[in-house]
């Protein structure tokens, strides 16, 4: 673990959806470079947390202060936290049938390329882009003729934001359940695609049900949220833990 | 920050680019319309007798006719005695084929402020133009280029004048002036418009086009456009419109026939931005027309491409009677109803012919307090064997006020002829667009980036520069349409 600044400083976040808490002071630091792994109960916050972080307008933050960068993260739009750099890989992935899903990949990349000052990539460059990365992920090229997520199958969408994660190039990728309804070997293709993307000055939030993913990605840190709290972290054990003992345990240490 | 597109309306008042007034002197007839008033009219322009029977006999039809209100839009009784019948620049000689040099500098700047420069070295490349100007064609720039082909590209009141056979011959033979009532009023007192003849064999060297601009207030425009495609020959036409911004309605009232003989192909495509009004719904046009292409001769063609922005109201059905064996019409659509535009829009595909063939591809988007109807007919003939007719329906609500309607009728005669007819309605739902803006996209480039993946079948059936031109078109429309 190291000592620098943390990329991302969450402090005592309330947030309400429709005049429910559902998180309730909530502290959560990661630093560049950390792999941290969110675990906890159907219901308990989870992405609540994510889309909040991404800016989705259906949450309203209570209290708590957000920082990313050394920026106030609640003072920007969606679209600015992303060309910052913050990724959310959705835990269901929006389908949007007329748009051309290479045609959303380009113009996607090139709004965030501009906001860091690179040079948009034409249609060659991005091509180039696209055929090096989709094999990553196993998709393959005519998955840029069809619209966006449209009629993809659970597996294939979950592989498709990943792509777009490794297209991006975010500084904080959360990744909310990318493992759920994934087969074996797509598991493999997705912790792969994570594990390249791994660098020092990347950090990476993995929400996830499973165990099973941490034995393809190891995480520095594991969270236990569970009522819209952080209640335990800890290392890769805790994540053995519960796959053992479930949350029980862990629900009858809380006040 | 406010993202929900719950929170669309109410939609801002920017981006008519082509609102301005040219401030020129204009000749215009008193208000009112009787047989004085079209002799009159007749022979200002010195048409031959034909002609001027012609829209006697069509007035006298006219005044026998009820206007028709089937369609979704309502609006307030027109007055049509209220009517400016004719209105021409001063400047304009109507008798004489007009070099450009000779063109007012006025109406020159204003075909550029509107993106249509006139001079040929600006003008659009392999693009021919004619430039209607209230009732009167102003000019009509590469003719020489088009004769050595052997195309006709002239204002209507110089072809009644200098090939009178053919327009006697074609005038009325798609759409006869009893067809509706706008139709006999158009035909009764049709100022200007387009004729445009390819001979036989003949591949039109340029793409010809029309910019229709209405200036004066309290007229109307009513302009008629004949196109005439001889065996074996192609064409590719585009109609473009504006207006400027007025508090009160302004009638358009249009007449376009085409004519494919045997194996001629016609592509006709629009951009039609007449105002549409504010968003209280004052002012913008009434554009009630009627459009038609008769595929005559065997194996013909007829495309029809709209992009339909602008008008207070849109009534207007392009069509196509598929008369020769194995022929084929296509109608593709864009319409786009904001504040509180009307669009009543579709086609009628007539299958006479065996093996005929159409496709129609409808894209109707609502937003604002618009609404959107596709009305659309497919009528397969007793004598229309195997024919097959594809139609497709999609609306797209923008916002929760926003209407669309989709009313199909389908007759078929022949038990061999096939119809496929789908329609979908989607809406631009808010968390689309917030996957969207996480991907880094700003919350207008999304709302465009649905509309142009939802629009890009009918986009690219345009010719290029004016597929860029429809695209900016939509994205100025929908302009603060969300957030
Ligand atoms: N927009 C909303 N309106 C009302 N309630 C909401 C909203 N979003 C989330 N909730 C509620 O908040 C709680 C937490 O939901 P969240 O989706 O964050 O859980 P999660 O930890 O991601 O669960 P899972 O493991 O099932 O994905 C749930 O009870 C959920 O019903
Ligand atoms: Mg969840």
């Amino acid at each position: 673990m190291n000592n620098e600044q943390p990329l991302l400083d969450v402090r005592n976040l309330w947030i309400k959806a429709q005049d429910q808490f559902i998180l309730n002071g909530l502290d959560l630091q990661i630093r560049p470079g950390e792999v941290h792994a969110i675990m906890g109960p159907n219901g308990s916050g989870k992405s609540t947390l994510v889309q909040s972080l991404a800016g989705h307008p259906g949450y309203t933050i209570e209290k708590g202060e957000i920082s990313f960068d050394g920026e106030d993260l609640l003072t920007l739009t969606p679209e600015e936290r992303a060309r910052r750099g913050l990724f959310l890989a959705f835990q269901y992935p929006v389908e949007i049938s007329g748009l051309g899903n290479g045609y959303f990949l380009k113009a996607a990349v090139n709004a965030v390329r501009e906001a860091r000052g690179q040079i948009p990539y034409d249609a060659v460059e991005f091509l180039k882009a696209f055929r090096e990365l989709a094999p990553l992920v196993g998709l393959g090229q005519d998955f840029l003729e069809r619209g966006v997520n449209a009629g993809f199958s659970g597996g294939e969408k979950k592989r498709n934001e990943i792509l777009q994660m490794l297209l991006l190039e975010p500084r904080l990728a959360l990744l909310d359940e990318t493992d759920s309804g994934l087969d074996v070997d797509a598991l493999k293709l997705v912790a792969r695609g994570v594990n390249a993307t791994r660098s020092k000055d990347r950090s990476i939030v993995l929400v996830t049900h499973y165990q099973r993913l941490l034995d393809y990605i190891d995480p520095d840190v594991v969270h236990v949220l569970i009522k819209g709290r952080i209640v335990r972290s800890g290392t890769r054990e805790l994540a053995h833990e519960i796959e053992r003992g479930g949350y029980e345990p862990l629900l009858a240490t809380m006040a | 920050m406010n993202t929900s597109t719950d929170e669309l309306t109410p939609l801002l008042q920017r981006g008519y680019e082509a609102g301005f007034v040219t401030d020129i002197e204009t000749d215009q007839s008193p208000p009112g319309l009787s047989e004085e008033v079209i002799t009159r009219l007749s022979e200002t322009k010195k048409e031959p007798r034909y002609l001027l029977d012609w829209r006697l006999q069509a007035y006298r039809a006219w005044i026998g006719m009820q206007e028709p209100h089937w369609s979704i839009a309502t609006y307030p009784p027109i007055d049509y005695q209220a009517i400016s019948y004719y209105a021409a620049p001063r400047s304009v000689d109507p008798k004489r084929p007009k070099s450009l040099d000779e063109v007012d500098p006025r109406l020159l700047e204003t075909y550029r402020k509107l993106g249509v420069p006139l001079h040929e070295q600006a003008a659009l490349a392999g693009v021919a133009m004619d430039a209607v100007f209230d009732s009167v064609s102003v000019a009509t720039t590469f003719r020489e280029t088009l004769k050595k082909a052997g195309v006709i590209f002239c204002p209507f009141s110089e072809a009644a004048i200098e090939y009178p056979e053919l327009v006697h011959q074609y005038l009325g033979s798609v759409v006869p002036f009893r067809d509706n009532f706008f139709a006999a009023l158009n035909s009764a007192v049709f100022s200007d418009g387009s004729f445009v003849y390819v001979p036989p064999g003949v591949r039109c060297p340029m793409e010809l086009s029309t910019y229709f601009r209405i200036n004066a207030a309290k007229t109307g425009q009513f302009e008629r456009t004949l196109i005439i495609a001889d065996r074996g020959s192609y064409v590719s036409y585009l109609e473009g419109c504006t207006a400027p911004m007025r508090d009160e309605n302004q009638l358009h009232a249009a007449v376009v026939e085409l004519v494919a003989l045997e194996g001629a192909e016609i592509r006709y495509a629009t951009v039609q931005n007449w105002y549409p009004g504010d968003e209280e719904g004052r002012g913008g046009i009434y554009n009630f027309v009627t459009k038609r292409g008769d595929c005559r001769g065997a194996r013909s063609k007829i495309s029809w491409t709209q992009v339909e922005t602008g008008s207070a109201i849109t009534w207007k059905y392009p069509s196509c009677i598929l008369r020769g064996d194995e022929s084929i019409g296509e109608f593709y659509s864009v319409a786009l109803a904001r504040h509180r535009q009307q669009a009543d829009t579709g086609t009628k595909m007539i299958h006479m012919g065996r093996r005929t063939r159409s496709v129609v591809i409808s894209k109707g988007i609502s937003a604002g307090h618009g609404r959107n109807a596709y009305r659309g007919m497919v009528r397969m003939a007793p004598t229309a064997l195997h024919a097959h007719n594809y139609t497709r329906c999609d609306s797209l609500l923008i916002g929760p006020h926003s209407q669309a309607y989709t009313i199909p009728v389908l007759e078929v005669r022949h038990p061999s002829a096939r119809i496929e007819h789908e329609a979908t309605t989607s809406k631009i739902a808010d968390d689309q667009i917030f996957y969207c803006r996480q991907r880094g996209l700003d919350e207008e480039t999304a709302v465009h980036l649905l509309v142009n993946g939802f629009c890009r079948e009918v986009f690219q059936k345009l010719p290029l520069e004016f597929a860029v031109e429809a695209q900016k078109l939509i994205a100025v429309s929908l302009e603060g349409a969300v957030g």
